[in-house]
């Protein structure tokens, strides 16, 4: 894909489900994607109202899932936004990281 | 056999929490929850950003009615008052009587009026609820004048939102200080500061005697202990919360501030559970049973309660208190023991007599061996409280990067002095200390990782 489309299908707004780029988890997870940190969230719905596509990011937090709805165009808006830390930005480099820390424990 | 039933009293963090856990766990089970209010969950906490028009009124609703439909949930409106734990139920006003299997309590905690005349007065508020929000930002857009009275997060979310709408607003301070049992000075100043600059007049060492109404029973001014009168419409009060414990009253359940549950969230009754704002459970880092008005606490209760609910074995482990805040457009992160005065003011126990929203008791015990490490970078502050070798307990403002690091070392309780022993020092390189110090744990912890494979 040439480098102008490319950008191009990042940032335009679908018009219809067909034109939405399909991304799967792996190719979204290496661009990377919006992570929540469940345990940081209050539910108060500031990043939701904030998403320029209308993702109920706010929804994601509270089951502490990754934003990996095929629309996200990738803003950031709702991480800036969030009062509380919430949301952070993770490419799949850095959730490797993440997991490998976080899911095997201190081993103190 | 009959499903079990399943009775919540309370729509917020804990009950919603409690109920949905219950539901994954008991897909037969009959969920009935009890609101007060007329609405499906809504998020407290966003009542302030609400309140500065961050958002519209409909997005403080975290759950749709529809949520409630597809979790096959009873949301029922309507204020329990007395519960009868021999024959199992529970009366509402209306006079329904809903009988249960299992009962938790999740009733929450409602703002303390303030303790001198005229606290009935048209013109007093609180930034508690969605009504009591709906009636202050009616009030607040006819632009007049405020004082706000209270010495935690929500009053300082109530001046923010009171200058927000252009109101000429002043906080009282009992002290000298801003939040003096959490601040040190240099926090303090670096908030009142940022207050200042939003259009907020800040008045130490004042303390409001009466609040002063007109005819048609509307606040007119507020007579201050020194006597003055000091002319203002709107009278914003965030004290404390107080634990409603109504529905429990004449009950052999116990209580001390809020209902003592043990690490099961039961109460001393068999079959009643509490969790939230009304529960007073067992911390293990002061070793007493303590409270905690804090969302994700009530989160991490409900889900605990739910558990032992529908009959799994599950020991709820009280977290270090945590509470990340933006105010002023300051963001400031609050957890574990951060006292910085042993010997605090002579009217301590008044002033610590109702905790305040988006707070926790553990917040204001100081440990046994105190020691503290500090650093400073225009408004960008870490201080860090020690217990030994132990963090137990840190507060930033401004710069959160360290943020998610202090956590983890104070939750899973690690030993900092043995991967850095200048770690207590402080000063500026405080902060790079730490991220020393968590990239040297990361590395210690893949060196356990591979030497356990071998």
């Amino acid at each position: 894909m040439a480098k102008e489309s490319f950008f191009r299908s990042l940032f335009k707004a679908p018009t219809s489900d067909s034109d939405r780029p399909v991304l799967s988890q792996d190719e979204l997870a290496r661009l990377g994607r919006v992570v929540p940190d469940a345990s940081r969230c209050v539910q108060c719905g500031v990043c939701g109202y904030n998403c320029p596509v209308g993702i109920p990011v706010r929804d994601y937090a509270h089951r502490g899932l990754p934003v990996d709805d095929p629309t996200c165009i990738t803003c950031g808006n709702c991480i800036n936004v969030c009062p509380r830390g919430t949301l952070r930005w993770e490419t799949q480099v850095h959730s490797l990281l993440v997991n490998r820390f976080v899911l095997e424990g201190t081993g103190d | 056999m009959q499903p079990l039933r399943y009775l919540i009293i309370g729509n917020g963090a804990a009950g919603v929490t409690a109920a949905e856990t219950i539901r994954q766990h008991d897909p037969f089970g009959d969920v009935t929850i009890v609101s007060a209010e007329p609405y499906p969950m809504y998020s407290r906490p966003g009542l302030a950003y609400l309140f500065i028009n961050e958002i519209p009124r409909r997005q403080v609703f975290a759950r749709q009615p529809e949520w409630y439909q597809q979790m096959r949930l009873n949301l029922l409106f309507g204020t329990a008052v007395s519960l009868n734990v021999d024959r199992q139920e529970v009366r509402l006003k209306d006079g329904r009587i809903l009988p249960y299997d299992r009962l938790l309590i999740a009733t929450g905690a409602r703002a303390v009026p303030p303790p001198y005349p005229g606290a009935d007065l048209k013109g007093v508020h609180y930034l508690d609820t969605l009504d009591g929000t709906k009636a202050l930002m009616k009030q607040a857009k006819r632009r007049r004048r405020a004082i706000v009275i209270g010495g935690g997060i929500t009053a300082l979310e109530m001046t923010e939102g009171l200058a927000h709408h252009g109101v000429d607003t002043h906080y009282f301070l009992r002290r000298d200080r801003l939040w003096g049992k959490v601040f040190n000075d240099t926090e303090a100043k670096i908030l009142e500061e940022r207050m200042r600059h939003h259009g907020v007049a800040i008045h130490y060492n004042t303390e409001v005697a009466e609040i002063l109404g007109d005819r048609r029973g509307r606040v007119r001014a507020v007579r201050l202990k020194t006597g003055e009168e000091f002319k203002c419409n709107i009278v914003g009060v965030a004290i404390g919360v107080r634990p409603l414990l109504d529905l429990i009253q004449n009950t052999p359940i116990q209580t001390d501030r809020a209902i003592l549950v043990d690490q099961t969230m039961q109460s001393n009754v068999r079959g009643v559970y509490a969790a939230g704002d009304c529960a007073q459970v067992y911390d293990s880092w002061t070793k007493q049973h303590m409270l905690d008005i804090l969302w994700p606490s009530a989160v991490a209760e409900g889900h605990a309660a739910a558990l032992n609910m529908v009959g799994e074995k599950h020991e709820y482990e009280k977290g270090s208190p945590f509470n990340a805040c933006l105010l002023f457009g300051l963001h400031i992160t609050t957890m574990g023991q951060i006292n910085p005065r042993r010997n605090g003011d002579a009217d301590e126990a008044e002033i610590l007599q109702f905790l305040s929203r988006g707070s926790s008791e553990v917040w204001y015990t100081y440990p046994r061996h105190y020691a503290s490490a500090w650093s400073e970078d225009g408004a960008n502050t870490v201080r860090l409280v020690m217990d030994g070798d132990y963090l137990v307990g840190a507060l930033l403002v401004g710069d959160q990067s360290t943020a998610d690091p202090l956590r983890y070392i104070i939750e899973n309780r690690i030993n900092f002095r043995e991967v850095h022993p200048d770690f207590s020092i402080g000063g500026q390189a405080l902060k790079k200390n730490i991220q020393q110090f968590w990239i040297g744990l990361n590395q210690k912890q893949q060196a356990v990782k591979v030497s356990s494979k071998q």
